[in-house]
């Protein structure tokens, strides 16, 4: 097989085992793993900005809360359907990602992860602010019959989980494009040596730029279908944790590898599952976790992988 | 309390200006300071004024010891590559807060201050202890300039500041400068923490408003500039006051964050800092 | 007949130090033009002023007639400036093929495997394709730059120290290769091996201190009292 050719029979294998499982897993692990396929797309959204272009953001939350809740709110105040509703949700996380952007992306490195971390941080207070429209702290449930898509009642375990599939199917075939393309390319560039790709021609500000916007799409579609899929709209998705929660995915999984997220997710809320069955010291694993990860495996599970040879892993 | 959001800053700044890294569990060693004074409070059979002391004595010295291991343990080894170090610190931060949680409990709790006088004025009374906080902050900071500015110790820190390879070309153990700095940094958290204690009560939450304020402060006076910071704590020390007395404290708090931002996207020098 | 590229009097100091101080240079199209002079002279910060690379303090930098003078880095590049750095500024950890074909595309062309074997090729690193940036040798490294600045399909290829590291016979190669640009692109060439300067340089500039010391043939520079003075000093010529 050529190279590309294994590239394709991963993803699209991955898919089909995906769509499988439904038919085998019990439900319980069933909705574990459409929770986790929605938090891929977070998480692949991260990739895309902190794996491939080197854009370290403590502020991802923001763009996920973007889209739950301009997906919420789009239910609930305007009156629209489910479907407008996630698109509603999606152009909001890529709309904030580019206003944040334009601001920090004139900084870089540390500066560049406080700035997105105070940005953030003003996002969540700013929930809590206007309390009396987003619920605050307590957030709000979307209506069961306002989550439908047509017929399809998404409140029910395989409308839900195919929606979720879909969805991540989506999401990972048009990263695996994005990442295979000519602009993938520079965006791995801009990582690797910001100055040299300008003396290549490429505006390293607008590189970045279109990047982060990209990633906000993404954070912005998983929180859309998070809040639509399990029906609940929360201040707590704006919180740093939720910064934080895909980069540990990104580096378990492999930072700049198109499946790492969706490894990463999988993994880490099986861990935390398990750990919380033995210790309800759910936050001393993610702690550990995000410690080790660094300090031993910088380059994750895939990243792993691909330096002991499997070197054609996108 | 300018007095003792002063004394945490440095400490966050301190870390910084030597060291270059930013030490997002710098809360949690606050946190941690209040903590353990509580335990050797509790514990210690001694007065209040006594066990308060030792508290003052015991926790930054048992943060320190928490805060060096970490530095040769983990910090250390990832070269203290600035984006490495803020991931890890941000683990770290997990960690000693669900150790707080675990072996603390969630409750806050109080404890006694050393003494309790008020000076009463004709118009108001005012909590001597407070005065007295004030004081004793003021007068470790003095102590830390004093540190920094005329002892050998200060001068390898600023050498070390300057360059670290050329530091370490003239003999400067560059990796015991940097623990002893983290450490340093994080038992100045932890004095203030045992400082303001017995006027808040302890608990596990308890770094996030001090993070979030010694990093508007760090950033506001200059990124690891020592004075840039103190001049930045008394400012923001008693703006904070002043703002929420016209707002709500959730809008001072997003005004206030959003700020920061934007000083650090516009002015990365700090307001007070020279220009680069 | 008017010049491709006019530099006029620029200034650059970093500090108390003038790298640049009022350095002037105009290049005829088609030429190759060689800057020389000792270590520390401001080349390199020179080049890197009209690449866009360093901010001009003050002074002026025309492509065409068109003045460029505060025109971002990479735009000059889409406008025909291409550099290529003295010290080896590949991507390691990319292949040989993603370094030229960032370079190809950033140029628009189509049919990138196609321009990217020829650039690999006119290098001599048609086989390297597959392998990482970072484990070429030294030379090779230098090679596979000079191949990047080719494939972005220059107007003025700036080339700083294209030399350094190279064995001898690679250096033939060299020669050759950049002998065969000259009607199309115009080349600016810093160089310190003096024998590769003689041969290829139509024109050369003498910079000292920042400054201009001579312009001339080849022939000029090797007579001027001042340049033997300044630069090449005892040395022979060809050392
Ligand atoms: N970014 C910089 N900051 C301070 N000094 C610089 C900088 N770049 C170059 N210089 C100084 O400018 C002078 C000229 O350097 P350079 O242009 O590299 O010379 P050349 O390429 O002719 O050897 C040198 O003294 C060098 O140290
Ligand atoms: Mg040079």
């Amino acid at each position: 097989m050529t190279a590309s050719q294994k590239i394709w029979a991963l993803h699209l294998g991955l898919i089909a085992v995906l769509f499988a499982a439904q038919y085998v897993l019990p439900p319980y692990h069933a909705t574990n793993l459409a929770r986790i396929m929605v938090l891929s797309i977070f998480a692949m959204g991260y990739n895309i900005a902190f794996g491939y272009t080197g854009l370290l953001s403590l502020g991802h939350a923001l763009f996920f809360a973007a889209g739950m809740y301009g997906m919420g709110l789009s239910l609930t105040l305007l009156g629209w359907t489910a479907l407008p509703a996630l698109i509603a949700g999606l152009v909001a996380g890529g709309l904030l990602a580019g206003a944040v952007g334009v601001l920090a992306l004139r900084t870089a490195g540390v500066s560049f992860m406080i700035v997105t971390l105070m940005f953030a941080q003003a996002g969540y207070l700013a929930l809590l602010y206007f309390g009396t429209i987003t619920g605050g702290d307590e957030g709000f449930n979307p209506d069961r019959s306002l989550r439908m898509i047509g017929s399809l009642d998404l409140s029910a375990d395989t409308p839900r989980y195919l929606v979720a599939l879909g969805l991540f199917a989506l999401a990972l075939l048009l990263c695996l494009w994005l990442v295979r393309s000519p602009f993938g390319r520079v965006m791995v560039a801009m990582r690797e040596n910001e100055e040299r790709s300008r003396m290549l021609g490429y505006n390293p500000f607008a590189i970045k730029l279109i990047t982060l916007v990209l990633s906000g799409f993404y954070a912005g579609l998983a929180g859309a279908a998070y809040g639509l899929l399990f029906g609940y709209v929360g201040a707590t998705f704006a919180t740093i944790q939720y910064s934080i929660l895909p980069m540990l995915y990104v580096l378990l999984g492999g930072a700049g590898t198109v499946i790492g997220p969706f490894l990463g997710a999988l993994a880490m809320f099986y861990l935390i599952d398990l750990a919380s069955g033995i210790t309800d010291a759910y936050f001393f694993v993610v702690g550990a976790a995000l410690v080790a990860l660094v300090l031993f495996a910088p380059k994750g599970i895939l990243g792993a992988l691909r330096e002991r040879g499997v070197r054609w892993l996108p | 309390m300018a007095a003792v959001l002063a004394l945490t800053a440095v400490g966050l700044s301190l870390v910084f200006g030597v060291m270059r890294v930013v030490n997002v569990a710098h809360g949690e060693f606050f946190m941690l300071g209040a903590v353990l004074a509580w335990f050797v409070t509790y514990y210690l059979p001694l007065p209040p004024a006594f066990a308060w002391l030792a508290a003052l004595i015991i926790a930054p010295l048992i943060v320190a010891g928490i805060a060096a291991l970490a530095d040769v343990l983990v910090l250390k080894r990832l070269h203290h590559d600035p984006e490495a170090t803020i991931v890890a610190t941000i683990g770290l931060l997990y960690m000693l807060q669900q150790a707080a949680l675990t072996f603390y409990g969630p409750d806050a709790r109080p404890v006694a201050a050393p003494f309790e006088w008020r000076i009463q004025l004709p118009w108001f009374g005012y909590s001597g202890y407070k005065l007295f906080v004030v004081l004793a902050a003021g007068l470790i900071l003095w102590g830390v300039w004093a540190f920094m500015t005329r002892t050998k110790a200060g001068l390898v820190m600023r050498a070390t500041q300057v360059d670290r390879d050329i530091a370490r070309s003239f003999g400067i153990n560059v990796d015991r400068v940097y623990a002893g700095t983290f450490a340093f940094g994080a038992a100045l958290a932890a004095m203030a923490a045992v400082l303001i204690v017995p006027i808040q009560q302890a608990h596990y939450l308890m770094g996030h408003d001090p993070l979030l304020l010694s990093f508007i402060v760090v950033i506001i006076g200059g990124l690891g500039s020592l004075r840039g910071t103190l001049i930045a704590a008394l400012v923001i020390g008693l703006s904070d006051g002043i703002i929420s007395m016209f707002f709500s404290p959730t809008l001072a708090k997003i005004i206030a964050t959003l700020l920061v931002a934007l000083v650090l996207v516009f002015r990365p020098q700090g307001l007070f800092g020279a220009k680069a | 007949m008017a010049p491709l590229m006019v530099a006029q009097d620029l200034h650059r100091h970093f500090g108390g130090l003038r790298a640049v101080d009022g350095a002037s240079l105009s290049l005829q199209a088609g030429e190759i033009h060689a800057l020389i002079g000792p270590n520390g002279a401001g080349k390199t910060t020179f080049v890197g002023l009209l690449s866009g690379r360093v901010p001009v303090q003050s002074g002026r930098i025309e492509l065409a007639g068109e003045d460029i003078t505060h025109l971002p880095a990479h735009q000059r590049v889409k406008k025909g400036i291409a550099y290529t750095f003295q010290i080896t500024s590949v991507f390691p950890r990319l292949t040989v093929f993603d370094n030229v074909a960032l370079a190809v595309q950033s140029a628009g062309a189509a049919g990138l495997d196609q321009q990217v074997a020829t650039h690999l090729s006119r290098v001599g690193l048609a086989d390297h394709e597959a392998m990482l940036a970072g484990s070429l040798s030294y030379g090779h490294q230098r090679l596979l730059e000079l191949a990047m600045g080719l494939a972005l399909r220059p107007r003025v290829l700036i080339l700083d120290e294209p030399t350094q590291g190279l064995a001898a016979s690679e250096i033939e190669g060299f020669k050759a290769l950049v002998n065969g640009l000259a009607p199309d692109t115009t080349v600016l060439l810093i160089e310190h091996n003096m024998d590769v300067v003689m041969d290829l340089a139509h024109r050369i500039t003498v910079l000292n201190f920042g400054q201009v010391l001579a312009v001339g043939t080849p022939q000029d520079i090797r007579q001027n009292r001042a340049v033997q003075d300044a630069y090449l000093g005892g040395h022979d010529a060809a050392d």
